[in-house]
């Protein structure tokens, strides 16, 4: 499981606020409700929440799962760099964005909802998080290296690294014993 | 299933709720349209019915009582006569509130059961004469909870946005917004031997601080938010990657009960009391400015309906609480070490002793370290034997958890007791089929190996005792890996069966073969250098690996003609696809004539 990394979180909360500010502005806005004006604001804003949080991030560590169809979003919002990227800057948005959903009855929930996700990003923020894109992986073959200049650490036959069963560590118990004591050149 | 391997929480961890050992669909939410796509024309009617019939007796009930709940309490508060003149006000927002309503009270009553594990355990333990079927039912509690979950959040947002219409047309009728029987009947309340109608007091007052003021609205907001704090965190990215963000805000359950019990305690929803001389609105409504004027129009008196829904939860909170309760007596209760072993590649074996616990094959326990954490409980698939006098786990190095474990028990002296464990369960119903059948094949997907070591160790036990019970005779054991290392611990379990098995003379009882399915030029390499020897390069084993997939035409083939008259059972561990590829390959290649070889499918076993 390892590290816990609270823009995953924040991206989940962000986006629920988003989806909940603007079925809040629709209602007030169908409705008409006093001040309608701001549920107007709130679906204009739950909008732009969703389509900004819609593109999950890549998880630092293990497999990350787009959401259907995010590619062409994620495309979007990778455009803006440092800025999308940056999670200061987004928990300092919602942060914003949320203050006029206070102002009437049918959005102060979704409000209140993207003040949470504010926190958390800012959570993630300090803990230095940052948002990267899953894109489809392109194949990077490893140039060969330049030369060899050291004697070989393992000489052949040798099992393959991530096959190996005893760690690198036990020299003893290591699966091959060297002819000769190997040593680094030291020059 | 590759994504499986990497994401488990621990090396069997959580994955009872979210990876390989119950999968598909014993873990997926399964709707009635699901569980029909899944019904092929290959299988007979009466195999699904078999499969699938209590899972969708279940969800065609609780669906059923559903609509029944919000049908008859949108028709009870629209068409009630009580309510006539608070649907005046607020109109059709009132029985679109109070329908929801009804639903959750249900459905919050419903929430709380499928996650009493120990009840549920012993509800298993008490159906015993009731078959298998009925009984793994009960292994689908998550499925349920969840399904359950859906419809809380889903009748949440009904009944809150009924509520804005609500409180919006309420004060906006107390300010005068509307006709005068709207006006009047908002004002009611205001002389003495009046009763109010509209919970709106204060004419000045705006929506947001009648929400804010008021028992109801407060209460409800605080749960809302918290309910959806509850949903966003248990998002599967979350609660398979960071368990302990979804472990500790799912425990907001708490406040979200505490305020669902008083939040109808406001008594905000009036209908309207019998009065005398009767006040009877259709004559009346015509006329509000005569009210209290004229002999046959007296003032309406209203009141407040009787709060419910802590009725409705109070058995479920408190069946939880002895649950918790039960929690922490097994918490206090010892449990001693066995045998603490390192395994390679960083999985560790702890052989534990507890009074009184009795365990079955493929069953699993949560663990709770004090040391690391004083709440959480984590759950681990046991990979002993019952006819043994330990109950053993492996614990692969993967979360904060397992390896702060890992290394506190690394740093113990020789023979040392570890730290502090605590032991509930076991849980899940044991899959003992496996021991039905002539010949079993099983097949297990990377992390899916685990309750096989359970099996495979007892079945060895009871061929040895040659148990009664056991009826096998022979098993193909498969392996699909994308990568072994992790595993390691598994060959090595295999090659002590082995072992024993060739000092007995019984070499063919257990064919198991072994597929790398993520291999590489390297791996290729490899094995072209060692190709000449006995064992294999990767586990060590006889039985050389495969590399790639296995050709199931071919194997079931082969079984077919070295058991031509057995009933095999066929077992898996592992991802939707294959479940339904072999599904079809038991179909295709069992005989017409019920005494040659036939092949059964089981999937949901473990």
């Amino acid at each position: 499981m390892g590290k816990i990394e609270w823009a995953m979180w924040a991206n989940e909360q962000a986006l629920a606020s988003g989806l909940i500010l603007l079925t809040g502005g629709i209602v007030g806005v169908a409705g008409q409700f006093a001040g309608w004006q701001f549920a107007a604001y709130g679906v204009a804003a739950g909008v732009f929440v969703c389509l900004l949080e819609y593109p999950r991030g890549r998880r630092a560590k293990g497999t990350s799962v787009e959401r259907t169809g995010q590619y062409c979003l994620t495309v979007c919002v990778k455009a803006f760099g440092p800025i999308t990227r940056n999670y200061y800057v987004r928990a300092f948005l919602h942060a914003a964005l949320c203050v006029p959903g206070g102002f009437m009855l049918a959005t102060v929930l979704g409000c209140v909802c993207l003040g949470i996700a504010s926190l958390i990003y800012l959570l993630a923020a300090i803990r230095g998080e940052q948002w990267l894109p899953i894109l489809p992986k392109t194949e990077t073959r490893e140039k060969p290296r330049e030369s060899i200049k050291e004697p070989p650490q393992n000489p052949p036959p040798r099992p393959p690294a991530d096959l190996r069963r005893k760690r690198l560590e036990d020299v003893e118990g290591a699966a091959y014993v060297n002819p000769i004591p190997v040593t680094g050149s030291e020059d | 299933m590759p994504q499986c391997v990497q994401e488990c929480v621990h090396v069997q961890a959580w994955f009872q709720a979210t990876c390989c050992i119950r999968t598909h669909s014993a873990f997926r939410l399964q709707t009635l349209s699901e569980l029909l796509v899944t019904w092929c024309p290959s299988e007979s009617m009466g195999n699904w019915i078999i499969d699938h019939g209590p899972s969708a007796l279940i969800l065609l009930v609780w669906t059923g009582i559903n609509t029944f709940l919000f049908v008859y309490f949108y028709l009870f508060y629209d068409r009630g006569d009580r309510f006539f003149y608070t649907r005046h006000i607020i109109g059709s927002a009132l029985s679109w509130a109070r329908a929801p309503a009804a639903v959750l009270n249900f459905n919050c009553l419903l929430v709380l059961l499928p996650v009493c594990r120990n009840l549920l355990s012993l509800l298993r333990g008490s159906f015993v004469c009731c078959g298998r079927s009925l009984r793994k039912q009960l292994d689908k509690n998550l499925t349920f909870h969840k399904l359950v979950g859906y419809m809380i959040g889903l009748m949440t947002a009904v009944h809150t946005i009924a509520h804005l219409f609500n409180v919006e047309w309420f004060t906006r009728s107390r300010q005068g917004g509307f006709d005068i029987l709207s006006t009047t009947l908002s004002r009611l309340g205001e002389l003495e031997n009046e009763t109010y109608l509209n919970p709106v007091r204060d004419p000045n007052a705006t929506p947001t601080y009648v929400a804010f003021t008021t028992i109801g609205g407060l209460t409800g907001v605080i749960i809302t938010l918290a309910l959806i704090l509850m949903i966003t965190s248990s998002m599967e990215v979350i609660r398979r990657s960071y368990f302990e963000v979804f472990w500790y805000i799912h425990h907001l359950f708490i406040i979200f009960f505490a305020g669902l019990v008083i939040h109808g305690a406001g008594r905000m929803v009036r209908s309207q009391t019998p009065t005398n001389p009767p006040h009877n609105f259709t004559v009346c409504k015509d006329q509000p400015l005569e009210w209290g004027k004229v002999p046959e129009c007296p003032i309406p008196q209203f009141a407040g309906g009787f709060p419910q829904t802590w009725m409705w939860v109070i058995g479920p909170m408190f069946l939880y609480l002895c649950e918790r309760l039960l929690r922490f007596i097994r918490y206090l209760q010892s449990v001693t070490y066995r045998k603490i072993i390192m395994r390679p590649s960083n999985v560790l074996e702890l052989q534990l002793v507890k009074r009184g616990f009795k365990m079955e094959v493929g069953q699993y326990i949560f663990m709770n370290c004090p040391a690391i954490s004083q709440l959480e409980w984590h759950p681990f698939t046991m990979t002993s034997a019952p006819e043994e006098d330990f109950f053993s786990v492996h614990i692969r190095s993967v979360g904060d958890w397992t390896e702060k474990l890992i290394k506190m028990l690394e740093q113990l002296p020789e023979g040392a007791q570890g730290p502090k464990m605590a032991v509930d369960g076991p849980f899940g119903t044991a899959s003992e089929d496996v021991f039905d059948y002539e010949v079993s094949v099983l097949v297990g997907c990377g992390i899916g190996v685990t309750p096989f070591a359970s099996i495979l160790k007892s079945i060895w036990y009871k061929f040895k005792q040659s148990s009664p019970k056991l009826r096998t005779k022979k098993i193909y054991f498969y392996w699909l890996c994308r990568e072994t290392h992790a595993f390691e611990w598994f060959a090595d379990l295999l090659q002590v069966l082995e072992k024993e098995m060739a000092g007995r003379g019984m070499e063919d009882f257990l064919t198991y073969n072994l597929y790398l399915t993520g291999w590489d030029e390297n791996h290729t390499a490899h094995v072209t250098v060692h190709f000449d020897k006995d064992t294999d390069v990767v586990t060590g084993l006889k039985q050389k690996t495969y590399y790639g997939r296995p050709i199931w035409d071919k194997e079931f083939q082969e079984i077919r003609k070295e058991n031509p008259t057995s009933g095999v059972g066929v077992f898996l561990c592992g991802p939707e696809t294959l479940a339904k590829t072999l599904e079809k390959k038991c179909v295709k290649y069992s005989d017409v004539d019920p005494r040659k070889t036939n092949f059964y499918f089981n999937k949901e076993n473990f």
